[in-house]
């Protein structure tokens, strides 16, 4: 098997116009127009119930949407869905592979279903189980595989086939740090080696790791777009986060920082429950800046970092007004809204 | 980006290029038997209703009510009515377990890998169906091998044995169909038991399995005619005891067979492809 390609290099691997998917009153996708181009990675950034999950069910041919058009690898997901299907791969929010079944188990039985002979599927299971750094846990049960092997293990089984357009669905929700970045290296690799990639997630931390462009969706539409450094400068850049070394400092810090007038930096505050002092920068020469007024006044510094905004703050520089996600009670009932859909349109 | 046109290429891939052979089929087939029964071998737990449901339910109805329905002392004569009547029985309460698993299926991510592969998607249900049907006939060799200890005798000949044997094959195959319809309609596995057990009652104990219906009052015994148990009961008991095939309690098994896949299987294929 070779990597299928779909078109001729820069054209888009998949398109979306106008997709709308409705779970009765539930708007979950309300119009998306998206484009990822071959061998690039889209990340679609945004809180809970913004319509990620449903968009990436769409765009698979696990839903079929109600309205708009979406090409997926030069297939029709309404009209070509099985055609579709031999080119991507899907790993969910959610583990899908098989628990009662061993790692190899998992990757020789997808192999198999993606017509490899069974001497094929075997060397394939190997190879993956290599790869992906699990050919120790090869013979256990996948239920007993940790979050992070578990991860693998699924990402292992969407590269079988060599997929063309591969969707990631929330790789790393739930994981801890190190995990998060074993992923993310797979992520990249895969990337290196040709793949499309339209992954989703909650952070921004992620979408700059690993996406070139990034697409914001709130409430089931597109709400900005564009590259990530792009965005990153409409939004503001970055967080510095500067800890002294006693707590007691922390607004003496924040009062010198403010009157220095360091060019560009207001709005400096002090975070006393994190005994730390945030500064809202743009630019390198700022951090530079700001780091040396503190040692030429004589403060004693124990850690400083730079963070990137989070999705909140995200999305109070697009729209002006925080998530409608996370945490916010209203927001919590509106993903308990697209669940609850997902959950009536399974009881039909 | 706000137009309603599509650059890119589509490729030239007509309804024909997702097309899955016969031969791809059968090797999807194959591929998820197998996953089934690791999923067995890993979890042998899986297999004590099949193992251990025919030698309880023998040894109960034998010892407690053999007594009672053919007269104490006559407990042989009561095997050899009841083991034929129990293969019945089996099937029934394999092909309920069909209906759980399925269901337990679909609150995995697994099904979401299945259904975004290029495989028909009845091929995962038709795997099942063929693993429980293996299910199926450990359990009747193990309720065969305890009647056999405790006095049964085959009194008909190898095809009439093969026959019984078939018959209740093919009903139990039928009936898997209803309970995978009824797992994939259900929210929880539980559900699917409890909503089994409410049908399954009624069906087992107003028939031929465990008694005769004579001494039923009409109504009953109007409904034990109709009940395609004691119709697989009837005929499986003939076939065993060497008095040739009942045509009657035969046909209607069949017919029941045919009936039933002939409704469900269609209703359950849609709905586990349309399932979300």
């Amino acid at each position: 098997m070779t990597r299928q390609t779909i078109s001729t290099r820069g054209g888009n691997a998949v398109e979306v116009r106008g997709l709308v998917k409705h779970f009765g009153a539930v708007k979950a996708v309300d119009g998306v127009d998206l484009d990822v181009r071959e061998g690039t990675v889209l990340g679609v950034l945004g809180p809970n119930g913004a319509g990620k999950t449903t968009l990436v069910r769409c765009l698979s041919t696990l839903l079929v949407p109600d309205a708009g058009r979406a090409v997926v690898a030069g297939c029709d997901v309404v009209r070509q869905p099985r055609a579709l299907r031999r080119r991507i791969g899907l790993t969910g929010q959610y583990a899908s592979v098989d628990e009662k079944l061993s790692g190899w188990e998992n990757l020789y039985m997808i192999g198999r279903l993606l017509d490899l002979p069974r001497k094929d599927a075997r060397t394939r299971a190997d190879e993956m189980l290599e790869r992906f750094s699990l050919t120790e846990a090869a013979r256990r049960p996948a239920g007993k595989y940790s979050g992070g092997m578990r991860r693998r293990l699924d990402l292992a089984a969407s590269m079988i086939g060599r997929p063309a357009v591969l969707f990631l669905d929330e790789p790393t929700t739930g994981l801890d740090p190190r995990t998060r970045n074993e992923v993310w290296d797979e992520v990249q690799r895969m990337v290196r080696d040709g793949a499309t990639v339209l992954l989703t997630t909650q952070y921004m931390e992620e979408a700059e790791q690993l996406a070139d462009e990034l697409t914001v969706v709130d409430r089931g539409r597109v709400i900005a777009e564009g590259r990530v450094d792009e965005l990153k400068a409409k939004v503001g850049g970055r967080t510095l986060q500067i800890r002294p070394t006693g707590a007691g400092e922390l607004d003496r810090m924040v009062g010198a920082i403010a009157q220095a007038g360091l060019d560009g930096i207001t709005g400096a505050t002090a975070d006393h429950d994190g005994g730390v002092v945030n500064v809202p920068i743009v630019s390198d020469e700022q951090l530079t800046a700001v780091v040396g007024l503190l040692g030429a006044r004589g403060f004693a510094l124990a850690g400083i970092s730079t963070h990137l905004p989070s999705l909140d703050e995200v999305f109070l520089a697009i729209t002006g007004q925080k998530t409608s996600g996370a945490g916010t009670p209203e927001s919590a009932s509106d993903t308990h809204d697209e669940q609850a859909a997902h959950h009536a349109e399974v009881g039909v | 980006m706000s137009t309603a046109t599509i650059t890119a290429p589509i490729g030239k891939t007509g309804a024909d290029e997702g097309r899955i052979g016969l031969r791809g089929n059968l090797r999807h087939i194959g591929a998820l038997v197998r996953r089934n029964l690791v999923q067995i071998k890993n979890d042998p737990e899986t297999l004590f209703d099949v193992l251990l449901m025919p030698i309880i339910f023998i040894l109960l109805f034998v010892y407690v009510f053999g007594g009672a329905i053919a007269g104490k002392g006559n407990q042989q004569e009561y095997v050899q009515y009841l083991v034929p009547g129990m293969m019945a029985m089996m099937g029934m309460n394999v092909a309920m377990a069909v209906g759980t698993g399925v269901n337990e299926d679909f609150r995995k991510g697994v099904m979401d890998r299945f259904r975004t592969m290029p495989i028909a998607r009845s091929s995962v249900l038709i795997a099942k169906i063929v693993v429980e049907i293996l299910r199926m006939l450990l359990a009747t060799a193990i309720l065969l091998a305890m009647g056999l200890l405790l006095g049964l005798e085959i009194r008909g000949s190898l095809l009439e044995f093969a026959g019984s044997v078939l018959l209740s094959t093919v009903f139990g195959a039928a009936l898997m169909w209803i309970f995978i319809l009824l797992g994939l309609s259900v929210k929880t596995p539980q559900a699917v038991q409890g909503m089994a057990m409410l049908v399954l009652m009624p069906l087992q104990f107003g028939s031929s399995i465990f008694a005769p219906t004579t001494s039923m009052p009409g109504w009953l015994e109007g409904f034990t005619k109709v009940n395609p148990l004691s119709n697989l009961a009837d005929a499986a008991r003939a076939l065993i005891n060497g008095q040739g095939a009942l045509a009657h309690p035969a046909l209607i098994t069949l017919g029941w067979t045919v009936v039933i896949t002939a409704v469900t299987m269609p209703l359950a294929v849609r709905k586990f492809r349309s399932k979300t």
